[in-house]
């Protein structure tokens, strides 16, 4: 099976497609927050690989196509934060203070639960960015001490979760302002819960967008500090 | 001729990325080339360099394919899984976890903060 689709480009491509396709069926038909199409196609994919013993290098020679144009997708965020400018300027102090402090309680949840688990270093190192967009936390993990590959697995775990509770989340804490849904999108599971904002609105994804890099910025900073407490 | 725009359209963003990935290749800071390109776009449409018309239909569309494009990363976790094994359950669990305290401390603090600007100026109008 391999062999055969080894050179191809257009299986993996094929199959991302129609595993989102019948992601969002699925989702029509059972209208639950765990019916995520993204989590679905996920299962798809992955079942389909193990199921017929393809390699997972098989299915990216073709799916890669699709994942490249996420560089210009996460370029056009800019696009609704530039249409909020006034939002986004009247509200600066909010912002900014909520970014800040939810960073922080991600880093030292994270600490205390690694502490409790007794993950180690690496595992330690790797999920301090988990809450940044991938290539950041890519860098970041590997900059303290952690393992990239982990660090992405965890960033997607977030940010695939982060969209599926987002809404949950919101409401149980009553979380009802559309720049407050947005900046928790953002803050917490980065361009997942932000094309997960997009969909509840235009200032969410507009601040959902901003969250994103300015958790960036405040990850690169925080992590090394963070890192320290354990080695 | 009205295609002409998508493609103009499309020609600015990939310059954009274009550029962003420069700039992560000049630079030695742990920024990808999208969040450099990010920043760059915006900056682009507050000094008017970039008009919003030049990039919206393209990019609006970009935008709303987002999530499909992540179907292939979330599939590569299977690579990953054979090597923590033991460890699994939890870090999924402090990946869940923290995920759930960051979304409720930064909504729940933005909340209030607005909150209590609203109130003020409501205050201010009577």
């Amino acid at each position: 099976m391999n062999e055969w689709l080894q050179g191809s480009v257009y299986f993996g491509f094929f199959l991302s497609l129609a595993a989102y396709w019948a992601g969002m069926a699925i989702q029509k038909k059972f209208p639950y927050t765990i019916c995520n199409p993204l989590l679905i196609a996920s299962v798809i994919v992955i079942v389909i690989l193990l199921g017929c013993g393809i390699d997972y290098d098989t299915f990216n020679s073709g799916a890669q196509y699709i994942t490249y144009f996420l560089t210009p997708s996460t370029v056009c965020l800019a696009i609704p934060m530039y249409r909020q400018m006034r939002v986004l300027k009247k509200n600066l102090a909010a912002i900014l203070i909520s970014l800040v402090s939810g960073c922080i309680a991600g880093a030292l949840t994270i600490w205390a639960l690694c502490r409790l688990s007794g993950l180690n270093g690496v595992i330690y190192h790797s999920l301090q960015p988990k809450s940044v967009t991938s290539a950041i936390a890519m860098g970041v993990a590997e900059e303290i001490g952690g393992d990239s590959a982990l660090a992405v697995a965890a960033v997607i775990v977030t940010g695939l979760f982060g969209a599926i509770i987002a809404r949950g989340v919101c409401r149980l804490f009553r979380i009802t302002s559309p720049i407050a849904v947005g900046l928790a999108c953002g803050n917490a599971a980065h361009a997942m819960g932000t094309s997960k904002a997009l969909e509840f609105g235009e200032v969410e994804g507009a601040m959902s967008s901003l969250a994103v890099v300015a958790a960036g910025i405040i990850t690169v900073v925080l992590a090394p500090v963070f890192a320290g407490l354990i080695p | 001729m009205k295609w002409v725009k998508y493609v103009k359209q499309l020609a600015v963003i990939m310059a954009v990325s274009f550029a962003g990935e420069l700039l992560n290749r000049l630079l030695p800071l742990p920024v990808p080339g999208s969040v450099y390109g990010l920043v760059l776009m915006f900056l682009g449409l507050m000094t008017g360099v970039i008009k919003l018309e030049q990039v919206e239909d393209v990019g609006d569309f970009l935008l709303k394919i987002m999530p499909v494009l992540f179907v292939g990363p979330c599939v590569s976790m299977i690579t990953v899984v054979g090597g923590i094994t033991d460890q699994l359950a939890a870090i999924l669990a402090v990946c869940l976890i923290s995920t759930v305290v960051v979304m409720a401390v930064t909504g729940v603090t933005a909340q209030l903060i607005l909150n209590r600007k609203a109130d003020r100026e409501e205050k201010e109008h009577e």
